[in-house]
C-alpha cells in the first residue's frame, strides 16, 4: 500500500515544523513554506511521516493512501 | 464588451446557441426561436443519457465531460443542489455575459434541466454582485418563468464578489454556504459535498445553454457539428487587433486563424494570439494559426483554450511589458490564503517588471524561470498555476524578446498604451463577501 | 508500612507536589509560548519546544495527580476528591482550594482536547487552547493564596519568578507575531 504526503497549503502557514522531522521528503521554500520533494513515502519513514502529521501546528499535513484515506 | 456578431461561417450548423439573437427578448422569443421545452415525461436519467451521447464537455475552460459530472451527482444520496456559474472571472471574456443578458432562457432551461435530471431541489445562478443592471434582468426572467409556471426548482438568482478566484467552483460553493469568497481545500469537491454540504453540479452558463438544445434536438444532433473528439459548437471572445471584436459561436475545431477571419481578420499585422486568457498561454502567430481550437487541438502546439478566448497580438506590441500587468492584477487577485501563491505571484510580477520595464540584468530570466516551480501546484486552487502557465508561454513564444530585455533593456512597444482589459480598482470589488 | 496520615507529613508532601506543579506548568506555558512563536536556533529545533511542551504536560499530571492524593489523604483537612475538581466542595480555604479544581478541571480541558486534536480540527482545539492563559494564572492564585507557604522568601521568590518568566516570554511572543505579520 502506498502512502503519499499531501500539504493543505490553506492550513499551512510555514511553520517548518514538517521539514525540520522529515527533512528528506520536505524542505522549505524561501518563504519558509514546505515543499514536498516526492510525494510517495518510503516504508522506513512512515512513522517519522506520521510524527511530522501530529506536530503540525496546524494540522495542515496528510497522509493519504490511494483512496485518499488518512493512513 | 463590443456588440457580438453571429458568425456567418459554415452557415448550416452554426448558429445554434445565437440564432436567438435575433429574435425580441423575452420568454416568447425564446420559444418562438429555439422552439418550447418538452414537459420532463420520462426518466430524469434518460437526459443524462442523452447528453453523454453528445459528448458536451464543459464550456468554463476545465473541459470535463458534463455528463459524467452530471452523472456523479446523480448517482450521489440525499438532497442535490445546481449552481450555474455566470461569475465570467476572465477580463477578456464576454461569452457568459452575451448569454445572460441577451439568451436567459437558455441559460434558465439548462438550470431546470440539469435540476430535474440529477434530482436537485435548490438552483443558483451566479453572476458578480457588483452588476445590478444584470442581476435585475435576471431576475425578471426568473419571475416570467415563474408566471409561466415553467421551474419546478426555483432559480435563486446570486451576486458574488467580484473578485478573479470567487467565480471558482469551490470559492462559489463556500460563498454560497455563507463563507467568503475564497477557494477551499479539496477533497471534498462540489459533486461530493458542496452547497449546504449537499453533492453540488456547478456548471458554466454555456454549457447549461448547451444542455437546453440538447434536450430539445437530442445528442446525435450535437454531435452533427465540430468534431468527433470534440463535438458541438462553443463561444468564442474574440478581442484584440481584429476589426470585428466580439463573441461569436464556432463548431469545435474550427482553427485560430478562420475564427480571427471571422472576427474580420487581423487589423495589423499579428505577431502572436494569447488563448484561454489571463490563464491561457501566448502562441506565435505562425504556430496559432492553424490550430484547431479545442482543448486537446491547443494543447499538441503548447497552448490551452480555456474558456474560448483569443485575443490578436499586434505586432509592435510588448507582450513582456503586458504580461507583467496581468500577472501583477493576478498578484493582486490572490486569495492570499497559500503562502507560495501569496509571497510567489508578487515575487513574480515583480521580477517581471523589472525585465519589461528596466530589463539589462544578467540571471533575470533565470530568476523568473526559478520562482515558477515554487508556485505551481502549490496553492488550494490553479490560479497560481494559471499565472505559471501564462508566464511559461511567454518565454516560450518569445524568447528572443526576453533576451532583448535581459541584454538591452526595455524595447519601445513598452511605452505604447496597455492592450489586455484589466478591471481597475474602482471597478473591483475588493470585499470577499 | 505506616503513613502517618495526620501530622506535618503528609502537609509537606502536598505543598512539595503543589509547588513542582506550578514549576512544571509553567514551564510548558513557557514552552507553548516558545512553539507558538516559532522559537528555533541551530541546537533547538522547533520540534523540541513542541515536543518538550507536551511531555512536560503530562508530567504536570502526574505531579498534579500526587498532589491531589496527598491533600486528600491528609485527615489534618477533611478534603473530599471532589474539591479537586468542584468548586466549593470543601470548606477548608473555600476559595483559594476552589481556584485549584479550577485550575485543574482547565488543564485537564486542554489535555483532552490536545490528545483528540487530529479528530477534533485545528480551529475547535485552538480555541479550547486558550484557556492555557486562564488555567495558569489561576494556579499561580491558588498556590500563592492558599497561604501555607505565604511566609517562606524562597517560595516567594519562585513564584514571582515564574510569573517574571511568563511575562517575558509573552512579551517575546506578541513580539514574534508581529515581526511574522510584518515580514510575512
Amino acid at each position: 500500500m502506498s502512502v503519499t504526503l499531501r500539504i493543505n497549503p490553506i492550513a499551512c502557514t510555514g511553520h517548518g515544523m514538517c521539514a525540520e522531522l522529515l527533512p528528506e521528503v520536505i524542505e522549505l521554500d524561501r518563504w519558509g513554506y514546505p515543499v514536498v520533494v516526492s510525494p510517495a513515502i518510503p516504508r522506513p519513514l512512515l512513522d517519522h511521516a506520521r510524527r511530522a502529521v501530529q506536530a503540525c501546528p496546524r494540522l495542515a499535513l496528510l497522509v493519504e493512501d490511494r483512496a485518499g484515506k488518512h493512513r | 464588451m463590443p456588440v457580438p456578431a453571429i458568425t456567418a461561417g459554415t452557415a448550416r450548423r452554426v448558429p445554434r446557441l445565437l440564432a436567438g439573437l435575433g429574435h425580441p427578448p423575452g420568454l416568447a422569443g425564446h420559444e418562438h426561436a429555439y422552439g418550447p421545452l418538452r414537459a420532463p415525461s420520462r426518466r430524469p436519467g434518460r437526459l443524462i443519457d442523452v447528453v453523454e451521447v453528445s459528448g458536451l464537455t464543459g464550456r468554463g475552460g476545465a473541459g470535463y465531460p458534463a455528463g459524467r459530472k452530471m452523472r456523479a451527482v446523480a448517482a450521489a444520496p440525499g438532497r442535490k443542489t445546481v449552481v450555474a456559474n455566470g461569475a465570467e472571472g476572465e477580463p477578456a471574456s464576454g461569452k457568459d455575459r452575451l448569454l445572460l443578458t441577451r439568451l436567459p432562457h437558455l441559460v434558465l432551461d439548462g438550470i431546470a434541466l440539469a435540476a430535474q435530471a440529477v434530482g436537485a431541489d435548490e438552483a443558483y445562478l451566479c453572476v458578480h454582485g457588483t452588476d445590478g443592471a444584470l442581476l435585475g434582468q435576471l431576475d425578471r426572467a426568473v419571475a416570467e418563468r415563474e408566471a409561466a409556471g415553467l421551474d419546478p426548482v426555483p432559480v435563486q438568482v446570486t451576486g458574488i464578489p467580484d473578485r478573479y478566484v470567487s467565480s471558482e467552483q469551490s470559492s462559489i460553493v463556500q460563498y454560497l454556504n455563507g463563507g467568503p469568497g475564497k477557494p477551499t481545500f479539496s477533497p471534498p469537491r462540489p459533486h461530493e459535498r458542496g452547497v449546504h454540504g449537499q453533492p453540488t453540479l456547478v456548471h458554466n452558463v454555456e454549457t447549461l445553454a448547451h444542455l437546453a438544445l440538447i434536450a430539445r434536438r437530442g445528442g446525435h444532433w450535437f454531435r452533427g457539428a465540430g468534431l468527433p473528439s470534440a463535438p458541438g459548437t462553443m463561444l468564442v471572445t474574440v478581442s484584440g487587433a481584429v476589426r470585428r471584436p466580439g463573441v461569436y459561436e464556432i463548431e469545435m475545431g474550427t482553427t485560430a486563424g478562420e475564427v480571427i477571419t471571422l472576427a474580420g481578420g487581423p487589423a495589423v499585422r499579428l505577431q502572436a494570439l494569447l488563448t484561454g486568457g489571463y490563464f491561457g498561454t501566448w502562441l506565435p502567430a505562425e504556430t496559432a494559426w492553424p490550430a484547431p481550437l479545442t482543448h486537446a487541438g491547443l494543447r499538441a502546439v503548447g497552448g490551452s483554450l480555456g474558456a474560448g478566448i483569443v485575443v490578436a497580438w499586434p505586432a509592435g506590441a510588448c507582450p513582456l511589458a503586458e504580461t507583467a500587468r496581468v500577472v501583477r492584477y493576478m498578484a493582486e487577485e490572490s486569495a492570499g490564503q497559500c503562502g507560495p501563491c501569496r509571497f510567489g505571484l508578487p515575487a513574480l510580477a515583480d521580477a517581471l517588471a523589472a525585465l519589461a520595464f528596466s530589463g539589462g540584468r544578467e540571471g533575470a530570466i533565470d530568476g523568473i524561470a526559478e520562482l515558477l516551480p515554487l508556485v505551481e501546484r502549490r496553492g488550494a486552487c490553479r490560479h497560481p498555476d494559471g499565472v505559471a502557465q501564462l508566464v511559461r508561454s511567454l518565454f516560450t513564444a518569445f524568447p528572443a524578446d526576453a533576451h532583448w530585455h535581459q541584454w538591452q533593456g526595455a524595447c519601445g512597444g513598452v511605452r505604447r498604451p496597455p492592450l489586455l482589459p484589466l478591471p481597475g480598482d474602482e471597478e473591483r470589488d475588493w470585499d470577499w463577501g | 508500612m505506616n503513613i502517618d496520615l495526620h501530622g506535618p507529613g503528609l502537609w509537606y508532601a502536598t505543598r512539595a507536589t503543589g509547588l513542582v506543579t506550578l514549576l512544571l506548568l509553567t514551564v510548558s506555558v513557557l514552552l507553548g509560548l516558545l512553539t507558538a512563536g516559532r522559537f528555533a536556533r541551530a541546537s533547538w529545533p522547533r520540534f523540541l519546544s513542541q515536543g518538550l511542551h507536551r511531555n512536560v504536560s503530562l508530567l504536570v499530571l502526574a505531579f498534579l495527580a500526587l498532589h491531589v492524593t496527598t491533600t486528600v489523604a491528609d485527615t489534618y483537612t477533611s478534603i473530599p476528591l471532589t474539591a479537586a475538581f468542584i468548586p466549593f466542595a470543601a470548606a477548608y480555604k473555600a476559595a483559594w482550594l476552589s481556584l485549584g479544581a479550577v485550575a485543574l478541571d482547565l488543564l485537564l480541558a486542554l489535555v483532552a482536547t490536545s490528545l483528540i486534536r487530529n479528530r477534533l480540527g485545528h480551529r475547535a482545539w485552538r480555541r479550547v487552547h486558550w484557556l492555557a492563559f486562564a488555567c495558569w494564572p489561576v494556579a499561580v492564585a491558588h498556590g500563592v493564596g492558599i497561604g501555607t507557604d505565604r511566609s517562606t522568601a524562597w517560595v516567594l521568590a519562585l513564584s514571582l519568578g515564574c510569573v517574571l518568566a511568563v511575562l517575558a516570554a509573552t512579551a517575546w511572543r506578541l513580539v514574534a507575531a508581529a515581526r511574522l505579520g510584518r515580514v510575512q
